[in-house]
């Protein structure tokens, strides 16, 4: 090391930087590569559970293991991919959008990504366990969880609170940084939507995640100690235990799209070349999703035997939801009209996201009528529905900010022709994929199950090539990045013409260190999403 | 390295944000359960069913108009012993108190010791569905190879919903330890 000032010192050397790292940047990255290791082991599941339902019967696996593989895929994607990469995006962006030199609590940040490993060891293990993994489904509804579930369940749980604990370290440090790091000449309403709709799904984060920590907690003394939360012999109420897991279900489904609005909301004005359209509006409706969000828990129970009163609030209160999503949905195509679009990768990504979720939220809507629900509920009709939403919406945003922000982060370009190629492959299998799990549901096809009924056969064959694809998809975005960081063409610092945000204002790789003097309150409005 | 100007972070703020998922977690855990539990009993929601403790006089009740209750049994997976109902179903007038009753047999040589639980449908009914006397109210212990007959005294109270014309109830047998 140099005898440079203490103020303008780099990284560390060696590997022991990213284990003792406090670098806002440095954890980023490693939630981000995280992430997306825990998406190719989810997808490896996906793929196993694809390829036995490529045809009717049991081929290659007997059903015990089928449902551990259903369980672990929905539990590592969402605790393990989605969430991670949105809270590595947040560590890498949010600092740099509002001015600040790091995140606020550092050695915090740092505390809580390397929980995560731990925690994806201890879930992963469980495989490997006497009994196998957990095969309750990534809901764990009492009593499966509870009275039937095998003792692997333990250490399920103990990994459940591993990440809890994360993401709710994860959710205080955005919030500290962004009401306290802020820079001074910033307003709340002069800040980026990515980091306002960080700021609400923190909140979102704070008030659920708890909640699921109670519940495994619940779960773990019903099983070794006695209690009896969920037990109806002891007084207490399994169906009580899918009120809990939803009351912290329903906003988690929010923290996993809210940062992928923010991110649209920043890539469709940069390549419509115009002002995001209603700033505050899309600050408001993005506010009024997360309050809702909290309030329409039993839509995914409307079959537990509700009274009618019940069901037609839950009913109502859900489709309330549809009015500020439709207000964000409006507003994006609101700024791409009369813009001068051009279509660079993460446009694609973002365009088709807009497109792709909207179909995810119709099919939700449609999930949310009580009386329609009774046919559809449980079936593959919900499996293609919360996959549009989370596959096109909230991974397709992840990948869209990527490429949208990979200059700034590795100073170089990617390859733009590979990644337009990986776009439409990866566009065009994943509906291959899905769609056809709309029908599968619709003619009744049940989720969660290794085996069909042969009417089903056509459908799901149509849906498990396109699932391959979309898996060998991966292989070419892993290529492309590795292909950008390793030998991409050296990024200006404003690679996109029209990109507005203090990140830009930053040379491209951004210093390890950025903002060490605040952007003046001139620089922080020619640089605000106002139009 | 120029001073940047910070905002204050308080003391106060810091325990707000540390303490709030602390709060929520407590909230989670000793607070929703006995919730759910006084809105059951207050809505009849998910089945519970009431209890009364006096064969009282109902005023306005109409002999004419007549309710289907229908019994159902099951038990939980390994509890080895045979339950079901005596009578499948019976006509009853809301206001009126009836008496039934379920037949368990113990099959196997060893003591059994079970707990049912009780369920009403529609939940609408489960509100004024009340019973008087019934083995639900304790633990039944089933000595080896006995079979008996335990009794259960109800009445369907005359402000349920006119509309409402087949209410069923369903006991479920759960195995207690020891």
């Amino acid at each position: 090391m140099s005898t440079a000032a203490h103020d303008h010192h780099g990284p560390e050397k060696g590997l022991l930087r990213w284990v003792k790292t406090t670098n806002h940047k440095d954890i980023g990255s490693l939630y981000m590569w995280f992430a997306f290791a825990m998406l190719l082991v989810g997808g490896a599941f996906a793929m196993g559970i694809r390829a036995e339902l490529l045809q009717p019967g049991l081929q290659l696996m007997d059903p015990q293991f089928f449902n551990q593989l259903t369980t672990m895929h929905g539990l590592i994607m969402v605790f393990g991919a989605i969430m991670p990469a949105f809270v590595g995006l947040g560590n890498w962006l949010i600092p740099m959008m509002v001015g600040a030199p790091d995140m606020a609590l550092p050695r915090m940040n740092n505390w809580s990504f390397w929980i995560l490993p731990f925690a994806g060891t201890i879930l992963l293990s469980t495989f490997f366990m006497e009994g196998g993994a957990p095969a309750f489904g990534w809901t764990f509804y009492a009593p499966l969880s509870t009275t039937f579930a095998p003792d692997s369940t333990d250490f399920f749980i103990f990994a459940v609170h591993l990440l809890g604990f994360s993401s709710i370290m994860g959710a205080i440090n955005i919030i500290a940084t962004v009401l306290n790091m802020r820079a001074p000449e910033m307003k709340l309403m002069d800040m980026p939507l990515f980091v306002w709709t960080w700021l609400i799904t923190s909140f979102l984060l704070i008030g659920a995640m708890p909640v699921l920590a109670g519940a495994v907690t619940m779960m773990l003394t019903d099983r070794n100690f006695g209690t009896a939360f969920f037990d109806a012999t002891g007084g207490g109420d399994p169906v009580m235990f899918q009120h809990i897991f939803w009351f912290f279900g329903h906003p988690e489904v929010y923290i996993m799209i809210l940062p992928a609005f923010g991110v649209v909301s920043h890539i469709i004005p940069t390549f419509a070349r115009k002002p995001l359209f209603g700033y505050s509006s899309m600050v408001y409706a993005s506010a009024s999703i997360a309050f809702l969000s909290y309030i329409v828990w039993a839509h995914h129970m409307f079959l537990t035997g509700m009274p009618v009163a019940g069901e037609l609030y839950f009913m109502y209160a859900t489709m309330l939801i549809a009015v500020p999503t439709g207000v964000k949905v409006f507003n994006w195509v609101a700024t791409m009209w009369k813009g001068s679009m051009t279509f660079e990768a993460p446009m694609l990504w973002a365009l088709s996201f807009v497109f792709l979720f909207t179909i995810g939220g119709f099919s939700g809507l449609m999930l949310g009528i009580a009386p329609a629900d009774i046919q559809y509920h449980d079936t593959y009709f919900v499996v293609a529905h919360f996959h549009y939403v989370l596959v096109t919406g909230a991974l397709w945003s992840i990948i869209a900010a990527t490429f949208y922000w990979l200059p700034k982060w590795t100073g170089k370009m990617y390859n733009e022709k590979l990644a337009k190629i990986h776009f439409w492959w990866a566009m065009i299998s994943v509906n291959v994929l899905f769609f056809p799990q709309h029908f599968l549901g619709l003619a009744g096809m049940p989720r969660r199950i290794p085996d069909y009924a042969l009417q089903f056969a056509d459908f799901n064959w149509i849906s498990s090539i396109g699932a391959f694809a979309f898996g060998a998809s991966f292989i070419l975005l892993t290529y492309v990045v590795i292909d950008c960081v390793r030998n991409g063409t050296p990024a200006p610092a404003r690679p996109w013409d029209s990109a507005k945000g203090l990140e830009w204002t930053l040379g491209s790789p951004a210093e390890y260190h950025s903002f060490n003097t605040p952007p003046s309150r001139a620089v922080i409005l020619e640089e605000s999403q106002h139009s | 390295m120029a001073e940047i100007e910070k905002r204050k972070i308080t003391k106060r703020f810091w325990i707000t944000l540390v303490s709030a998922p602390i709060l929520m977690l407590l909230f989670a855990v000793f607070v929703m359960p006995p919730i759910y539990e006084v809105l059951c009993d207050i809505t009849g929601f998910n089945g519970t069913t009431g209890k009364v403790d006096t064969e009282q006089q109902y005023d306005d009740v109409d002999d004419e108009r007549l309710v289907e209750v229908s019994f159902f049994a099951s038990t939980m997976p390994g509890f080895p012993v045979q339950f079901g109902p005596k009578v499948t179903s019976m006509d009853v007038v809301p206001g009126k108190f009836y008496t039934t009753s379920y037949i368990a047999k113990n099959n196997t040589d060893k003591e059994v010791v079970g707990q049912a639980i009780p369920s009403v449908a529609p939940s609408d009914a489960a509100l004024h569905f009340k019973k008087l006397e019934c083995f639900c109210f304790d633990r039944q212990v089933f000595k080896p190879r006995e079979e008996v007959e335990m009794t259960l005294r109800f009445v369907i109270e005359p402000e349920m919903d006119e509309n409402i014309q087949d209410v069923s109830l369903s006991y479920n047998f759960f195995k207690l330890d020891s």
